[in-house]
């Protein structure tokens, strides 16, 4: 068995970082809501679920690929993935902004605390994940393959895939331009000002309303990626895929302190990787068990993360 | 829109002792002649109306009045109430098969697992921020579920088959078909539960949820023991559940890891918000409602749980107290100061 792991530790790892990848977008837009108004977003797992769907129906309605056309190479290739990418970001962006108006807008200006949003966010969740149901039948829905995915390069025996090292870079690019527009533009202070202190920046003249929008459409365009490179590795998705990679990347968030940006990064990371060599010692089928004893050992240990209150500090 | 919880506590509180055990016997007779009143319009196009009496609405009403206590007295979000449900049927469904123990002595058996199953959860899941204990709970539903779904023991996904019914009890037989008699059996539960939670309410327990559910750190402060107490409402709602699902295990004879999904969970949560969070009377006329519209109009049973992810949005925003409003407390108690 340990033999066995050490001969795959490389593939596993790749598979680990691409899929920590997707769990740190998804964790982003977790953790963005929760910087400002210190309140789960629940629906962030049908908001990325919702832009799987987007991504399978990109592929194969708009460009028409089917299960057995070619493989597009090239320049067409890119193009194809880059608008896949950009139409999944900008429906679960929007879906984001809508959900925020619905689910909270109005119980958040009643001042109505913590249950009551918490509710009607799940509520929201269940129709749009019924909603998919009932719309495929309750089938997975197969997405087909629009590029090869080839060997590109060998590192230490195990092959490096095409599609592991496109999302392990377009996600990292992704991270740094979400942490520039934090750290330097005026909108990004803003969202700072605000999960700070919401009344202080209301005070100081910043619009909160604006800037919670502006959140959770930023929180939505990052699971919208999420859900791109999760159909481009797995190249399938369901109506019900949102539960598990929700709750596994609410854990990453978790993991690396909620609120905080960096956390994120780490916790999903780390998750990603933890769960891939769980799954080869423990089998596939209790990924998501592994995923929740993390869960409550973390929240049991050390309810801040594990960077603890030091990297609270700079929270969002 | 009028205040039916109050008007009802009003009409209760000018009865005299015979008046009030007059109602409640009336009322117990109206809703046990229920089963009695099938071939009306009342009939669903799915399943006969009497079964449909059973499994869903009695089941859900009990279930929903357990998970009241955690949701609606304590204000805990407890998003993995089939946990308890699943852990119940399935004490009934391996210690009814392996086992000469028949349901009614396993019933004590599965509310014990359950109640220590809500122990285990709560102890570390409480002393979290009550967001935090959403998503645990969820978690452990699914967890369940999954265990369920891979260990030999459990049946895997073929679940567990030839559950055995109830032997009879008081001369009464429990056949399979008897819906009556099973309605009959659970409305002793669920009129057990109500007793429960009245006691409890009226005494030190619920005050400590009360003050619980409006304001954890000042109720801390004034040296209400809040973690304990809220252990407490955990493992009091995971004893309902665990019976309800002895008695479901016992009633369809098999289940499956199929029967205890996140779904249940949430379709219990809508019940309890629907009706009126922290309202005994709002939580039942809820579960009543949802439980047997679906069933009674087809089109909706398809979109079962879209219509409840409605209802939760809805009732959320426009009437966040529910059909049936919790008693406001404070008006009463300036009422009695006054008399």
């Amino acid at each position: 068995m340990i033999g066995n792991f050490l001969d795959q530790f490389w593939s596993l790892t790749f598979g680990g970082l691409s899929l920590g990848f997707i769990y740190i977008l998804i964790a982003l837009g977790y953790t963005l809501v929760y910087g400002v108004l210190r309140m789960i977003n629940f629906a962030n797992s049908e908001i990325f679920m919702v832009g799987t769907f987007a991504t399978v129906i990109v592929i194969r309605d708009v460009f028409h690929f089917t299960q057995s056309s070619e493989y597009a190479t090239g320049l067409r290739l890119w193009f194809i993935l880059a608008t896949a990418l950009v139409i999944s970001m900008l429906v679960s962006g929007l879906l984001s902004v809508v959900v925020e108006v619905v689910a909270y807008r109005r119980l958040r200006r009643k001042n109505s605390g913590i249950l009551a949003p918490l509710i009607s966010a799940i509520g929201v969740s269940m129709v749009l994940a019924e909603t998919v149901r009932i719309m495929t039948d309750s089938r997975p829905v197969a997405a087909p393959r629009a590029m090869d995915k080839t060997f590109i390069g060998q590192f230490f025996d195990a092959g490096v895939r095409l599609d592991n090292t496109i999302i392990v870079i377009a996600a990292l690019l992704l991270f740094i331009a979400l942490t520039t527009f934090i750290n330097k533009t005026r909108m990004g202070k803003a969202i700072r000002a605000v999960s700070m202190n919401a009344n202080a920046a209301r005070l100081m003249g910043i619009n909160i309303d604006g800037v919670i929008s502006a959140t959770f459409l930023i929180g939505g365009l990052m699971t919208g990626a999420a859900g791109f490179f999760y159909v481009l590795k797995y190249e399938n998705t369901a109506s019900n895929i949102g539960f598990e990679l929700g709750i596994a990347a609410f854990t990453a968030a978790i993991l690396g302190g909620i609120g905080n940006i960096k956390g994120a990064f780490f916790g999903g990371l780390a998750l990603g990787l933890l769960e891939t060599y769980a799954s080869f010692f423990l089998g596939t089928q209790w990924k998501a068990v592994t995923v929740f004893v993390v869960l409550v050992l973390v929240l049991y240990t050390r309810p801040n993360g594990i960077f603890g209150e030091s990297m609270q500090q700079s929270r969002v | 829109m009028i205040n039916l919880r109050d008007k009802g506590a009003e009409v209760w509180e000018k009865s005299g002792r015979p008046a009030r055990v007059a109602i409640v016997l009336a009322s117990i007779a109206a809703v046990a002649s229920l089963p009695l009143m099938g071939g009306t319009i009342l009939n669903t196009p799915i399943a006969s109306y009497e079964s449909v009496l059973v499994n869903p609405v009695a089941m859900f009403v009990l279930m929903a009045i357990g998970l009241n206590i955690v949701i609606g007295k304590s204000g805990l979000l407890d998003l993995g109430y089939v946990a308890f449900f699943a852990i119940g049927a399935y004490t009934m469904a391996l210690l009814g098969t392996r086992t000469g123990l028949n349901t009614w002595e396993i019933l004590p058996i599965g509310i014990a697992m359950a109640m220590f199953a809500g122990l285990i959860l709560g102890v570390p899941a409480l002393k979290l921020r009550g967001d935090y204990l959403a998503i645990i709970t969820l978690g452990f539903g699914e967890i369940v579920r999954i265990i369920a779904l891979n260990l030999e023991t459990l049946g895997r996904s073929e679940g567990i088959l030839n559950i055995p019914t109830p032997p009879p009890i008081f001369g009464v037989e429990y056949a399979f078909d008897s819906h009556r008699i099973y309605f009959w059996t659970l409305l002793v539960l669920i009129l057990l539960a109500i007793w429960m939670v009245r006691r409890l309410s009226a005494r030190r327990a619920g005050r400590a949820w009360e003050s619980i559910r409006q304001d954890e750190d000042v109720a801390e402060l004034l040296g209400v023991p809040t973690f304990r107490y809220k252990i407490w409402a955990f493992v009091l709602g995971a004893s309902v559940g665990g019976a309800a699902g002895v008695f479901y295990a016992s009633k369809t004879l098999y289940i499956a890891p199929d029967n205890f999904t996140l779904q249940i969970s949430i379709l219990i949560l809508a019940c309890v918000v629907f009706g009126g969070m922290g309202n005994i009377w709002g939580v039942i006329l809820g579960a009543v409602v949802l439980a047997y519209l679906p069933d009674r109009i087809r089109f909706l049973s398809e979109a079962r749980l879209l219509v409840f992810g409605l209802v939760l949005v809805i009732m959320m925003n426009l009437r966040p107290d529910g059909l049936l409003p919790r008693k406001k407390r404070e008006k009463a108690l300036v009422v009695k100061e006054k008399s």
